[in-house]
């Protein structure tokens, strides 16, 4: 609880109070981040981002250099090349269109490109599906990029912005994908907050600036930038002998991803007065909670009005939400988790022959602590499948008695499914 | 070769920290040019072909920098006098 009044250094007088769909909301966003390269294809739900964007690249309204390409794989590759030569590099898609991209995902990371993404989270075929679930974030889990997750448009816009800048931290030298819930978030109108145009452009330090490298060739550091008159080797064979380390390298570099996300969450707050957590994690209710539930994404926000009318009538219940799944701030989860008695984790993508991916970060995060919490998987929300607070509390009933009887018998369930 | 280098001082991104040309490219060729500088007009056709830098003037004559030569035989095919032959690897000249 806050007992004196923080005045942010933008109130919310003079932030401007519009409406708009989560898809705008990340246009809007990138059109105030003075973003030099905009490549993407349409793809369902994500269209209206670059629909969007592209009106703005029409009417002169920003300087952006826009590449309506033939394919994702494409729109990631322009992205790749931009940033390779120094621009502040966008790019949007979804589903097929991420899984269509992601071979040049990984190129993305390991060439230390601070890209964003705009992921518009939706279900990969078959069957064919344009709907919210996370198996497309799922997908590139593993590929070097951070990934953000937000709940709702105001949110989406905020976050939006900070990737620039945690991307382009020199400690970190990362892309970032913000995953908004399709048609859930990117589709649905909700009033937020703008902030004025060179608040924006102050925020990031304007233009995108470079980071160093020291190599033998050249008797100064150089940026790492495609220069005719510094050459440098982008993208080179790199066997046995140097993967490995290159490798270490990105993991070293998602160590500092934390404290930057934490500072920045920090940064934005002073500035809007609006904060999510401690931009890593955003617990609800949790310290004296029993039962705790975990989840990514928009379901958080109904999870959440469940979660708080339970308190009210006293039950000890909490959430906590997930910002930042890559990396995944296991350490954290582990201490905030530790006085619970039962973890329910809700995964929004499902892997045939195994847990839920988030169910399993949040079972490692949990075995290293003496007392266990019981654990158990609820798999939701697939190819857009509804989560209504009535399927939340019945879930939550499902719990307690789970919590009663202190045994888990089915470790993962579908909630929602047909029988 | 220098000392391989750990994860902290290589430069990041797989930046190369060395020049590309002091990697010796040559070693898996099967075949290799050999000139026959009597027919050679030195009409530097094969050095504008060569898809690496492995054709050089050496003042007087083209020569092969056979550190970089792939043995693709490029040269020995746009060669206008046929001047070039491609020779097994193995095979003394
Ligand atoms: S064989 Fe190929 S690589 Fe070698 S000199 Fe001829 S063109 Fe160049
Ligand atoms: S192309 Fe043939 S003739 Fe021309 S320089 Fe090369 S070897 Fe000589």
């Amino acid at each position: 609880m806050e007992k004196t009044v923080f005045k942010p250094k933008i109130p919310i007088e003079k932030q401007v109070l519009t409406t708009a769909n989560g898809d705008e909301a990340v246009a809007y966003a990138v059109k105030q981040s003075y973003v030099d390269v905009v490549a993407a294809y349409p793809i369902t739900p994500q269209t209206i981002i670059v629909e969007k964007y592209s009106e703005f690249v029409n009417d002169g309204l920003v300087h952006t250099e826009f590449i309506p390409v033939e394919s994702e794989h494409s729109a990631m590759s322009a992205c790749v090349g931009a940033a390779a030569a120094g621009a502040r590099a966008f790019t949007a898609t979804s589903s097929q269109g991420l899984a269509l991209m992601v071979e040049i995902v990984y190129i993305a990371s390991a060439l230390r490109l601070p890209i964003v993404m705009a992921v518009v989270n939706r279900a990969l075929s078959a069957p064919i599906n344009i709907h919210n679930d996370h198996s497309d974030a799922y997908l590139m889990r593993d590929s070097g990029w951070i990934q953000l997750f937000v709940e709702n448009v105001q949110e989406t816009y905020d976050t939006t912005i900070q990737a620039f800048k945690i991307a382009e931290d020199p400690r970190v030298q990362l892309p970032v994908a913000v995953n908004l819930d399709g048609f859930f978030l990117s589709h649905t109108l909700e009033n937020f907050y703008m902030l004025p145009d060179d608040t924006v452009y102050e925020f990031l330090g304007g233009p995108r600036k470079l980071v160093n490298v020291k190599v033998d060739y050249f008797s100064e550091e150089v940026p790492l930038v495609l220069n005719p008159a510094r050459p440098l080797t982008f993208g080179s064979l790199d066997l046995y002998d140097y993967y490995f380390e290159h490798k270490v390298q990105q993991v070293e570099a998602m160590k500092n991803v934390p404290p930057v996300v934490r500072e920045i969450n920090e940064e934005w707050y002073k500035l809007t007065g609006r904060r999510y957590g401690d931009g890593v994690v955003d617990a609800y209710g949790v310290e004296d909670a029993d039962i705790v539930i975990v989840a990514m994404g928009s379901g958080a926000g109904t999870i959440r009005s469940v979660v708080k009318k339970l308190r009210e009538k006293g039950e000890k219940i909490g959430l906590l939400k997930i910002r930042m799944f890559r990396p995944f701030p296991y350490s954290d989860i582990a201490e905030i988790l530790s006085g619970a008695k039962i973890v329910a984790v809700m995964d929004k993508a499902i892997g045939p022959g195994s847990f839920g991916a988030l169910y399993e970060d949040i079972a490692v995060s949990l075995y290293d602590l003496d007392e266990r919490p019981l654990l158990l998987d609820y798999i939701y929300g697939l190819g857009g499948r509804d989560l209504p607070p009535s399927l939340v509390y019945r879930m939550i009933e499902e719990v307690k008695k789970d919590l009663e009887s202190k045994s888990v018998e089915r470790k993962i369930r579908y909630l929602g499914v047909r029988e | 070769m220098s000392e391989p280098r750990g994860w902290r001082n290589l430069p990041i991104g797989g930046v190369a920290y060395r020049l590309s040309t002091d990697v010796k490219t040559g070693d898996w060729r099967a075949l290799r040019p050999v000139v026959d500088h009597n027919k050679c007009t030195k009409c530097m056709i094969c050095w504008l072909f060569c898809p690496d830098m492995a054709i050089v003037w050496d003042g007087e004559k083209i020569q092969v920098n056979l550190d970089y030569c792939k043995g693709c035989g490029i040269c020995a095919h746009e060669c206008p006098v046929k001047a070039i032959s491609m020779v097994p690897e193995f095979e003394e000249v």
